[in-house]
């Protein structure tokens, strides 16, 4: 087929106050292209998504859309343009059924009412195009796995008939099974002469579905060009502006006594016990998949789950973990996997978030001396080189990486020797992935001792000195670094073991 | 540095510029403007104000950790039918008021218990509160007004306090003391940053060690008590007990804290905000009845204000 530009933009700036997020942005998009739009968390790739939306309004620049100009006052008039954006968190209403979600502002009508027949037609037809006829229409859309809720928002923005789609972080809340569905849906589109924006942290995912990509930097266009030709490595430079020689810094080897021991550990939430030991100096990495227990597990050991059975030793001392006070002054310190909902307190500012684990250091006679609390917070947010103008800043206004380095500062600060890390980089850009790496390993020289869990499994081979795997609730092997690699990882967390071949039906329901 | 202190300077400036608009408009109505601007007229607008401010204090407590108390207002009233009754058995005013406000702790302890262990919402632990404390109320008055003899209790909202040189009633340095105490309570002291965590997320509260249910225990328990003041207070106005007062006033409790800049989505909200909330109510009520308007010209207008007092506040925090 023939590829005709259908969007392209010129000269595109936009400022906020005197803070200038998109300097001169050009940008191109053809028919049956999916193009990457990268760039760390700041770089302006959410600004430009706006402005071809309608959400907001460029300063300067223009754009045409099918080479007719296009300067859509709302979102909505950007639809009725054919340009369609799918947003991470997605607006689907959750007690109407699929088929409501679908027509919803877009319903077949005669005479004032509803056509059902029609409705049901074109949904059955975009539904078996987006190769999932079995979501029923009558289903209400909570119930349906998240997979499949995106499903109906792509098929909400067929029905409209955009003919450009932008897509937002689409697998973030994916399993890999869904992203690789998400994926033919995408090659589909492709087919019928959709152009896809395509928006996301994973370098591989993005190199898999794209065919080119625009990397945005500080505002403005950091390269262009064919994904083909275009390595990782070459991505990343481009974004981060230099080159990333590498992004795991020399792991520690010097290890030293044991300090935590976990014996026959059993929460209400796991469903086997689990014996392990740690060592001061050690980062442990624990793989699985989503739903494998890991997260379980670090909340059954920080007290957050309830206890059923065993115990845990730190520093020789036995412990049974009930509430996080407890385990917090035995020197336990746990980062939540769930930043937004359960890491942070969002309204409330940096000082607070950082001390609240250890607010009985600033209290005389339970009066709080915010003096010293803040001139502790300012130290560690300069420590960890936290971006922020003032330690009373609230924690929402600040960037998904600074916001983790925040929960992070809060674990050295109540002064933890073992930290118990859930997904710490999670949703978070490169630089600030780097970042964190570098703290992490540099605990460790500390000789504090880390759990560290994660899905990606690069990171986990990257920094750990050994890494345990987690399968349906039971932790099936533990190995020394040099004997993992990102294959027998990845098997292990599927089947329960690395010499088990994969059984297809066990492919099918990986999460 | 200075962006911080303008953010929180403008979170009280909005309600305050609300009370001086509406003292402006009725000093400059030429039928009351004598009257209306006078230390008399004041003192008036602070007396009636004493039992929905101390009430209101519990409330913001309550209302910056997440939660909700619709019983404020029975609790208070059978509160105040407690202390007539035990004057009228013969118990010393002491003794008879303390006992009224321990009344009012123990419904609030109720609450904080039940909201916890059952894991019930607030919201209706405290509707079916709020119909059990005033059937307890109607129950002990046997369904009508416990007459008590006059003692010293009386004084304590006298509009001349006795003795002269309180220049105040005893109500209204009450009310002082106590906005002052909550207020230091919430802002200067670690167990006030844990309420607001735990409004705030109570999750993050749990995550950091917090004990988020004794939290909230003590504030459900610190809030019933105030009422349980309010309720000796308001026995010493009307001088008797009274198991059907302040039908509804919990709705005005709360509104006084959401107008000044209380979020019933936890982890906001001032005393400072909520007083000039209180007195925003207090002075349109005195206004109104000196213009000699109706009664319900009175509700709609202040109706009109909670919906403009939050609009404004949500339109500010986007402004963020």
């Amino acid at each position: 087929m023939e590829q005709k530009v259908i969007l392209s933009a010129r000269c595109l700036s936009k400022s906020f106050g005197l803070t200038p997020v998109l300097r001169n942005v050009d940008f191109e998009l053809k028919s049956g292209e999916v193009r990457a739009l990268l760039g760390e968390n700041g770089a302006g790739k959410s600004t430009l998504i706006k402005i071809f939306s309608g959400a907001l309004k460029p300063d300067s620049g223009t754009m045409l859309v099918d080479g007719q100009p296009y300067c859509p006052e709302t979102p909505l008039e950007g639809r009725k343009k054919g340009l369609a954006v799918i947003y991470q968190e997605l607006n689907l209403a959750p007690h109407l059924s699929v088929e409501e979600n679908i027509m919803l502002g877009q319903e077949e009508k005669r005479l004032g009412f509803v056509d059902r027949k029609k409705n049901r037609e074109k949904i059955k037809q975009v539904l078996s195009f987006l190769n999932h006829p079995e979501i029923s229409p009558d289903t209400p859309v909570w119930k349906l796995p998240i997979g499949a809720r995106q499903v109906v928002e792509i098929a909400r923005a067929l029905v409209s008939e955009a003919r450009i789609l932008i897509m937002d972080e689409p697998t973030s809340s994916l399993s890999q099974e869904d992203s690789r569905r998400l994926f033919e849906i995408i090659r589909r589109l492709k087919t019928e002469g959709v152009g896809l924006i395509y928006v996301s942290h994973f370098l591989e995912e993005v190199r898999e579905v794209a065919d080119t990509f625009t990397v945005l930097r500080d505002g403005e266009v950091a390269g262009t060009g064919e994904m083909a030709r275009t390595s990782v490595e070459q991505l990343i430079s481009l974004m981060i502006g230099k080159r990333l020689e590498e992004l795991y810094p020399e792991p520690n080897f010097q290890l030293g006594e044991v300090v935590l021991k976990v014996e026959n550990l059993r929460g209400q939430k796991m469903s086997s016990p689990v014996t392990l030991t740690l060592r001061r100096g050690e980062i442990l990495g624990v793989a699985g998949l989503v739903g494998s227990g890991r997260t379980e597990f670090l909340r059954t050991v920080f007290g957050l789950d309830r206890l059923k059975d065993g115990l845990v030793i730190i520093s020789g001392q036995e412990f049974r973990p009930r509430h996080p006070r407890e385990s917090i002054v035995k020197g336990l310190g746990f980062l939540s996997e769930d930043r937004q909902a359960e890491g942070l307190a969002l309204k409330m500012n940096i000082a607070d978030n950082l001390t609240l684990s250890r607010l009985d250091l600033y209290s005389r006679y339970g009066f709080l001396d915010q003096r010293k609390q803040k001139e502790s917070a300012r130290q560690w947010v300069r420590q960890l080189g936290i971006k922020a103008r003032s330690p009373e800043q609230p924690v929402w206004s600040l960037s998904g990486g600074n916001q983790q380095k925040v929960a992070l500062a809060r674990l050295l600060h109540q002064q933890a020797e073992v930290f118990l890390l859930d997904e710490p980089t999670r949703g978070i850009d490169v630089l600030s992935k780097a970042h964190l790496y570098e703290l992490i390993v540099e605990l460790s020289r500390k000789q504090k001792a880390v759990i560290f869990v994660s899905s990606y499994f690069p990171e986990l081979l990257g920094i750990c000195q050994r890494i345990a795997v987690f399968y349906r609730g039971e932790l099936v092997e533990v190995r020394e670094r040099g004997q993992w690699s990102e294959e027998t990882l990845m098997k292990a967390a599927i089947t329960g073991g690395t010499n088990n071949t994969i059984p297809k039906a066990k492919m099918d329901r990986m999460e | 540095m200075k962006k911080e202190y303008l953010r929180k300077l403008g979170g009280i400036l909005g309600p305050f510029l609300g009370l001086l608009l509406v003292l402006a408009i009725f000093s400059l109505m030429p039928e009351i403007s004598g009257r209306f601007l006078r230390l008399a007229n004041f003192k008036n607008v602070a007396i009636q104000s004493v039992i929905v401010a101390l009430s209101a204090l519990g409330m913001t407590l309550i209302i910056i950790s997440g939660g909700i108390d619709l019983s404020a207002a029975s609790n208070l009233a059978l509160s105040s039918v407690q202390v007539a009754y035990f004057i009228q058995a013969g118990f010393s005013p002491w003794l008879a008021a303390l006992l009224g406000m321990l009344s009012g702790g123990l419904i609030g302890f109720l609450n904080g218990f039940l909201i916890t262990r059952l894991r019930v919402v607030p919201f209706i632990v405290t509707l079916g509160m709020m119909g059990m404390a005033r059937g307890i109320a109607k129950w002990v008055a046997r369904n009508q007004k416990i007459d008590a003899p006059l003692t010293w209790l009386n004084n304590l909202m006298a509009r001349s306090p006795r003795p002269a040189w309180l220049l105040l009633s005893p109500g209204i340095w009450l009310m002082i003391i106590l906005a002052v105490v909550v207020g230091l309570l919430l802002r200067k002291t670690v167990f006030g940053r844990h309420i607001f965590a735990v409004g705030s997320n109570e999750m993050t509260a749990r995550l950091c060690g917090v004990r988020t249910e004794r939290v909230k225990l003590a504030v459900y328990t610190i809030s019933g008590l105030l009422c349980g003041l309010a309720g000796v207070m308001e026995f010493s106005r009307l001088t008797v007990g009274d198991p059907t007062v302040a039908m509804g006033l919990e709705l005005d409790i709360i509104a006084a804290v959401v107008i000044g800049g209380g979020s019933l989505s936890g982890g906001e909200g001032k005393i400072s905000g909520t007083l000039i909330g209180v007195f925003i109510m207090a002075f349109l009520r005195n206004g109104c009845t000196m213009m000699g308007w109706p009664n319900y010209f009175q509700e709609i207008i202040i109706g009109a204000i909670i919906i403009t007092a939050v609009a404004l506040d949500r339109w500010r925090h986007r402004q963020e």
